[in-house]
């Protein structure tokens, strides 16, 4: 990686993406009216993008804009103004687990943090002892991302790629079956 | 190669009713008349061409000729097999198929000329009629349904044809639907016909569980092989269900009474429906199944007594009636009864003959007297008619023609069918008898004053229409005068085809169906082994001698007539009313045989509150039925639900409560705390697996 | 600041994951339900995209791709059944869709 390519203020970017996506996410869960939800998840949609690009997946950040901004979230909101209610909105939002629910991701928070932190000895480099992820040095070629994608789409990954196409075909006639009135 | 095709004769007037049915309403009456007309021709032509081929090119000698198209019911499948009385199975199959014979070449013959003749007049009589289209529509259809008919080499086939006259008989007597006589009429006819069907279904079926075949051939080939013996109970039933069929469509005792109502139609309609065609498709049908009928003395004797009686029955009701078409619809059932004489006594051919004759000069007698309806505007009582003979001399001629071939003048047609039938009613062997002779001689005698008395009633005397209408007499179109003249040669010359040997002919018409109605072993040793057979002169004296007889009935029945209407003015006297009222008025009250019906069958007729006739019977036995059977069956039903009241309380208290519920109680109690586990929130079920997920890492981490 | 390693991603991820749990488990707007499904998804993509970063092989992204495939197809046929039951039932409420209880 040459010196005018690494990029400036990382941290910065970082926390301003990362606080973005989280502050969306915790909106998506709270918010009465679907369509405030479905916008913040936008935002976190965006966010989590602009965190592809800081890793070098400028493919994956644009896929994440186009499909899931673009494309998945637009019939996210077409759905919501078919099936929108207004007694939804002044109905009771949570059910009635929602303290085990917490409960649980309570859990599963404190099972990430353990692990993580447990982690850092555990799964260090069995040869240098250095542990794994802080090493920034390990950099992939960014300028030619998409066509590296490409190729091990076509590859490696021809017959998951394939399977893939298919259950996109099944999905868009399940779709359209379920959604039909009258076949 | 016409003969092959043969079942294009009956689509082609199928294809005009097809045609009237679809675009009839928005055609001209000019193209209505060129399809329905033209179709018919061509059938006739393409009739003529096939017999030809039939006749002279094909296998000669009388052999029948089948043609099966496709099987239409059932198949060669064994599941579809029936069993034979016998036990033996049988299949049941039914073809669309046709069969050729002599006896199918007349009525195809006849059927398609006369029919083609009545076609051509009917443009004439019906031009200022409306419902043009629906009149030629039913009259195609009907020609379809009688070649049908004719032309079926099964009895299922046939059926179709002979419920499909039936069907296009009732459409065209009720043609004018505005009247209400027309549909009672229409309604008569179709109600006393399907008491015929009814028999003419049971006896085909029981020729096919006997005999396991319904197609003719096979039939008559059973029938004559000689394993069934004369007199065989099962044939003798057949044939007179057979019969009752014949009986229904050709208008004998006791089913006669719809077809002088019949007359309610159009002319052309009587003429061809119910005069020279469909109702001899009895006649046709007991031709074809004389194989049958030769093993059955006893049908036989039936046939011809019915026959004999029909005839003078009929006969005498003619004798006093006024309306013109109605003394020809009686003189139709008279001439069937002849017929069926004829038939009865074994004579087949003598009673075909009949028809073929018959069909021409009855057709002409209808047309004829159609022609004088229309000249005198609409009248049909013959009291308000007189001496038209002058203004529609057409007419006039060619009735005269017809009157006297009914009449049995030699040497029309009528002369030599007639005195054929009553020779043979004397001496046939198959169960002539002086008595029947006795009968179709004062027939004879009837038939020449009734039609004598139509002829002078009509055309001679002293006019006794109203001013108005005289005035409007005039001859009728050259469209219905052309087949008059037509049949009136017809009428003049058919008899010569069948000249009998006593009178130095050939009897070609006999011989010609000859192979029709050839014996069986047992039947033909039966025929030779009569005793009394007069035999050589003697016997030619005999026949001369009745031939004389019946010819002298006939001039001394219209010198009668002659008598007393040739110079009948207004209120003539009626010659019977004079010298015997109450047989008068007998007579004139058709035997009273409406009203005996009406008071026996109808149910219409009441004392007091209770019905008469079979419909009173049945009531009677429906109140004792509702009040003494189903008294009881009720008696018996209250105590049975007394007893299933009580066996309801065990059942459900102390069988379902202890026996049943009590372990199913036991079961959801046990299984309560379970099912706290799966109360249908599905995000439950997401968090019982996040809970799984979090155990399965937490025992991985920490394991 | 510190440098920032695959770990602070990680967390990252973690917290998005944790919050789309939450939202499955307890809210009862199946729409919403369903966004929160994408979060989850989106937590996994990050974390494999972040894992890619690290090892500096593509595998991770090209996964993460066929998660984004995935998810089209899960939306899709999710909110067809979300119309199609709220068609019949004039609801979108998780807890009353328990047809099937009985």
């Amino acid at each position: 990686m040459t010196p005018e390519m690494t990029p400036v203020a990382t941290p910065f970017f970082f926390y301003l993406l990362s606080g973005l996506a989280i502050i969306g996410g915790v909106l998506v869960i709270t918010r009465r009216n679907a369509v405030h939800s479905a916008l913040a998840l936008i935002v976190t949609l965006l966010a989590v993008s602009g965190l592809y690009l800081m890793l070098y997946a400028p493919f994956v950040a644009g896929v994440q804009i186009i499909v899931y901004a673009g494309g998945i979230m637009v019939l996210f909101l077409f759905v919501i103004m078919l099936v929108n209610i207004e007694r939804t909105v002044k109905e009771r939002q949570f059910n009635r687990i929602w303290p085990a629910g917490v409960l649980a991701a309570a859990a599963l928070l404190g099972l990430f943090v353990s692990v993580y932190v447990k982690g850092k000895t555990l799964l260090s480099d069995p040869v240098t002892g250095k542990p794994l992820w802080p090493d920034p040095t390990i950099s992939l070629p960014d300028s030619s991302n998409t066509q590296q994608i490409g190729v091990m789409l076509y590859g490696n990954y021809m017959f998951a790629f394939e399977i893939a196409s298919l259950l996109l075909l099944v999905a868009i006639l399940g779709a359209v079956i379920m959604a039909k009135k009258r076949i | 190669m016409f003969l092959d095709h043969i079942w294009l004769i009956p689509l082609f007037p199928a294809f005009g009713a097809a045609m009237m049915f679809f675009f009839g309403r928005r055609m001209q009456k000019a193209a209505v008349s060129t399809v329905c007309v033209g179709v018919v021709v061509v059938a006739f032509v393409f009739a003529c061409v096939t017999v030809v081929e039939y006749t002279h090119f094909a296998h000669g000698t009388g052999q029948p000729f089948e043609k099966i198209v496709y099987t239409w019911l059932g198949s060669g499948d064994a599941h579809l097999s029936f069993l034979k009385r016998d036990g033996t199975p049988a299949q049941f199959n039914a073809d669309f198929g046709f069969l050729l014979d002599p006896l199918s070449v007349i009525w195809l013959l006849f059927v398609t000329g006369v029919g083609m003749l009545i076609h051509i007049y009917s443009i004439g009589y019906m031009a200022h009629e409306g419902g043009y289209y629906r009149f030629f529509g039913y009259l195609n259809l009907f020609m379809f349904s009688m070649l049908t008919l004719v032309l079926a080499n099964n009895y299922v086939l046939l059926f179709v044809g002979w419920e499909g006259v039936g069907l296009c008989s009732y459409l065209l007597i009720g043609f004018y639907f505005h009247r209400k006589s027309a549909n009672d009429a229409a309604n008569k006819a179709f109600i006393v016909n399907r008491i015929g069907d009814a028999g003419f279904i049971l006896g085909a079926f029981t020729l096919a569980w006997y005999l396991g075949s319904f197609r003719f051939l096979d039939i008559n080939a059973a029938a004559r092989s000689g394993h069934y013996l004369i007199g065989d109970t099962v044939l003798t039933a057949a044939a007179l269900l057979l019969f009752v069929g014949a009986c229904g469509k050709s208008a004998q005792i006791p089913l006669y009474v719809w077809l002088p109502d019949a007359m309610e139609g159009p002319t052309p309609v009587s003429a061809l429906i119910h005069a020279a065609t469909m109702v001899t498709a009895g006649v046709y049908m007991v031709a074809r199944s004389n194989a049958i009928f030769v093993l059955a003395p006893t049908a036989m004797k039936t046939v011809a007594i019915i026959g004999a009686l029909t005839a003078i029955f009929a006969a005498s009701i003619g004798l006093v009636q006024n309306d013109i078409k109605r003394v020809l619809a009686y003189s139709t059932v008279s001439q069937l009864g002849y017929m069926f004489l004829a038939l009865g006594v074994g004579a087949f051919a003598a009673g075909v003959f009949h028809v073929f004759t018959h069909a021409f000069f009855k057709a002409l007698l209808f047309l004829g007297s159609g022609s004088v309806i229309h000249a005198v505007s609409g009248e049909q009582d013959m009291r308000n008619m007189g001496d038209l003979r002058g203004r529609i001399p057409t007419t006039f001629k060619t009735m005269f023609i017809a009157t006297l071939a009914i009449a049995g003048i030699p040497p029309l047609a009528g002369f030599f069918s007639k005195d054929e039938i009553l020779w043979q009613a004397w001496r046939s062997a198959d169960g002539g008898f002086p008595y029947l002779w006795l009968i179709g001689f004062g027939t004879a005698l009837m038939t020449a004053f009734y039609m004598a008395r139509l002829i002078f009633l009509t055309f001679y005397g002293q006019p006794r229409m109203s001013q108005e209408v005289e005035h409007h007499i005039h001859e009728s179109p050259k469209s219905m005068t052309g087949p008059l003249v037509v049949l009136a040669v017809c009428s003049a010359l058919a008899g010569f085809l069948g000249v009998p040997h006593s009178l130095g002919g050939s009897n070609g018409f006999e011989k010609f169906l000859a192979p029709v109605f050839e014996r069986g072993t047992e039947a033909a040793i039966a025929a030779t082994e009569e005793p009394h057979h007069p035999a050589g002169e003697e016997h030619r004296k005999l026949e001369w001698l009745l031939m004389v007889l019946s010819v002298g009935a006939a001039v001394v029945g219209g010198g009668w007539a002659y008598r007393h209407y040739a110079l009948a003015g207004k209120d003539y006297p009626e010659p019977i009313a004079v010298k015997a009222p109450p047989l008068y008025t007998v007579l004139y009250n058709k035997w009273f045989v409406d009203e005996a019906y009406d008071y026996a069958f109808t149910g219409r007729r009441k004392l007091g509150d209770i019905r008469l006739g079979a419909m009173g019977a049945g009531e009677a036995s429906s109140w004792f039925d509702a009040k003494i059977i189903d008294g009881t069956v009720n008696g018996a039903g209250w105590s049975t639900r007394a007893v299933a009241t009580l066996s309801t309380w065990w059942d459900k208290w102390i069988i379902d409560g202890v026996g049943v519920n009590g372990p199913a109680i036991l079961a959801r109690m046990i299984s309560y705390p379970t099912r706290l586990l799966e109360w249908g929130l599905v995000q439950w079920y997401a968090l019982v697996m996040v809970a799984g997920l979090l155990g399965f890492a937490v025992y991985y981490v920490w394991k | 600041m510190a440098e920032i390693t695959t770990l602070h991603y990680l967390v990252v991820a973690a917290a998005l994951f944790v919050l789309g749990v939450i939202g499955v488990l307890t809210r009862r707007n199946v729409v919403i339900v369903l966004m929160s499904i994408e979060l989850i998804l989106n937590a996994v993509n990050l974390n494999l995209v972040a894992f890619s970063r690290m090892w500096g092989n593509l595998h991770g992204q090209v996964f993460s791709v066929f998660i984004v495939v995935d998810a089209a197809a899960e939306a899709a046929v999710g909110l067809g059944i979300l119309i199609a039951f709220f068609r019949n039932k004039e609801t979108i409420n998780v807890d009353e869709i328990d047809l099937l209880k009985w």
